[in-house]
């Protein structure tokens, strides 16, 4: 069976579709069958970001409403075979995701995937908790600012009470902590939270510090997924947390202001 | 000697009569499962004329769910009945499961003839209209997103959370304490009738004693509130005296005036 892990956030903008991308590539890489599912109906995105967006025929909705079955509406990824793509519907809105509808499509995903992540669109409305409802493992996306770390406390509130897991009295899911646009130089100007100040507050696995980095801008213009720029911070900093989510012990990186040499003060990466 | 109808033996003056009488009550009428809904209706309602639900009786009417229909949380349906003053003792209309679960918690189950003629044997015998409103035995209740797992502890009225209260999430304590052995997120709200103790940082906010016990206190390890209060008496964090944030103080009434003190 597979492990249902919703990215999720509240906030806006904060790196969910980059992570859900970023995970599933990470974990599709290390050999597991994964399936990354867009539930931001009506604002797809997650096409882009892992550069299929020409390959779309059917989506998530239509699946849902039985007019295609699951194999038509599944994407390839084509740098990698163990990973599959089930894209939104951009001429719906979020009312088309209902309980019943979502929870057929992820029983029939679990038989042939390891795992299946949801991309949850931002919000706690019914987009949002219908990404959630199903989920064994959520990954909360915050940066490091009071807002998001504020708006990022009410989904955990929201994923402790209102998910299938909280309602039928069964373990509770799974929560993780991943801190994205992270910038050390600014965390010891006193501009932004620290990784220390947000966990004080969450009091949550930190399963991830994401810095902030401008390669990310570009994985996701290109629509390459950031995990596979191998020489970016983010990059590696993302391959950190697939390694941290399957259970290995990785130290936490790029948490420190980095010494600078001369010349990278001019080029800095 | 309970067990006879008539307690007048002989001579000896009666000690009670069994009458049957009717009353006309409230019914609430659920048209929808979903409690938060019905919460945030009611409480638009009562805000409304809050004397006119204080210590009423009210009957639950679950007729307008179809056959088999949606599960009821009766335990947190009666305790927002209750939060808002009102004396939920029975329902009508259930299904079976649904009458089991209102049996749970102590609710008379109704029949449709029972509501309208009134004249039989069970709500004739108790005159009282609550036999099932012991406030000792009122149980706790989140409204809102209700934070997980709270547990009522043996006996009294006694509330235990021992996740995180997150932004967003209310917890009540109906007719005890509350104790939380976690932290409280900005943005929450805990609230008890009785005393409200936190063993975490407390940055939500907190109000004790919300029936009017002016002998309620807060406790709490680090305070960093948004608002405490007790009995209706609050403060603001603009207002607490930045020596008394995030030290261990206890917060009570003092003749009408809210005092924080170190502990």
């Amino acid at each position: 069976m597979a492990r249902i892990i919703v990215i999720t956030s509240g906030k806006g903008g904060v790196g969910k579709t980059t992570t859900s991308a970023a995970l599933a590539m990470g974990l599709a890489q290390r050999g597991h069958r994964t399936v990354v599912i867009d539930f931001d109906v009506g604002l797809r995105n997650l096409d882009l970001i892992m550069g299929c967006e020409r390959r779309v025929v059917y989506d998530f909705v239509n699946v849902i409403n039985q007019e295609a079955n699951l194999n038509q509406a599944l994407i390839r990824d084509k740098r990698c075979d163990n990973l599959y793509v089930l894209p939104a519907s951009q001429t719906r809105d979020k009312d088309a995701l209902t309980k019943e509808g979502v929870g057929r499509v992820l029983e029939e995903l679990a038989h042939g995937y390891d795992f299946i992540v949801c991309d949850s669109p931002a919000g706690i409305e019914h987009g949002a908790t219908m990404a959630m409802y199903y989920a064994d493992d959520a990954i909360v996306v915050t940066n490091p600012e009071v807002s998001s770390v504020r708006d990022s406390d009410r989904m955990l509130g929201i994923l402790s009470s209102k998910s299938r897991r909280a309602e039928s009295n069964e373990e509770p899911i799974r929560e993780f902590l991943l801190l994205t646009r992270y910038d050390p130089a600014r965390v010891e100007k006193g501009e932004m939270l620290s990784v220390d100040d947000v966990q004080e507050i969450l009091s949550l696995t930190l399963i991830g510090v994401i810095p902030e980095s401008k390669s990310v801008l570009t994985a996701s213009n290109s629509g390459v997924p950031v995990v596979l720029d191998r020489e970016s911070d983010a990059g590696k900093a993302y391959s950190d947390t697939v390694a941290r989510y399957l259970g290995d012990e990785v130290p936490h990186r790029f948490l420190q202001v980095e010494k600078k040499g001369f010349l990278k003060r001019f080029f800095r990466g | 000697m309970a067990g006879y109808q008539r307690t007048s033996v002989g001579d000896r003056p009666a000690v009670f009569e069994l009458k049957a009488a009717g009353f006309t009550l409230p019914i609430i009428r659920l048209l929808e499962a979903d409690i938060e809904a019905v919460a945030a209706e009611l409480g638009a309602r009562v805000e409304q004329a809050p004397e006119f639900f204080r210590n009423t009786p009210v009957v639950i009417d679950l007729s307008a769910f179809p056959e088999g229909g949606a599960k009821v949380e009766f335990p947190l349906l009666v305790g927002l009945l209750r939060g808002y003053g009102m004396i939920p003792f029975g329902v009508r209309g259930g299904n079976k499961a649904q009458n089991e679960a209102a049996e749970a918690m102590e609710l008379a189950i109704l029949g449709e003839h029972e509501t309208r003629a009134s004249r039989t044997e069970r709500s004739a015998a108790p005159e009282e209209p609550a036999p099932s409103a012991p406030a000792g035995a009122a149980p706790s209740v989140q409204q809102g997103e209700h934070a997980a797992n709270p547990r009522a502890g043996a006996g009294a009225a006694f509330t235990l959370v021992t996740r995180p209260v997150r932004s967003g999430q209310r917890v009540y304590a109906a007719g005890g304490d509350l104790s939380i052995i976690a932290a409280v997120s900005s943005g929450a709200e805990l609230m008890a009738d009785g005393n409200i103790h936190v063993y975490g940082p407390l940055r939500g906010r907190a109000l004790a004693g919300m029936k009017g016990n002016t002998d309620a206190r807060i406790f709490c390890q680090d305070l960093q509130a948004e608002l405490v209060s007790v009995a209706g008496h609050y403060r603001v964090s603009e207002n607490i005296p930045i020596e008394l944030r995030g030290v261990p103080v206890q917060i009570y009434l003092d003749q009408k005036i809210l005092r924080i003190e170190k502990l």
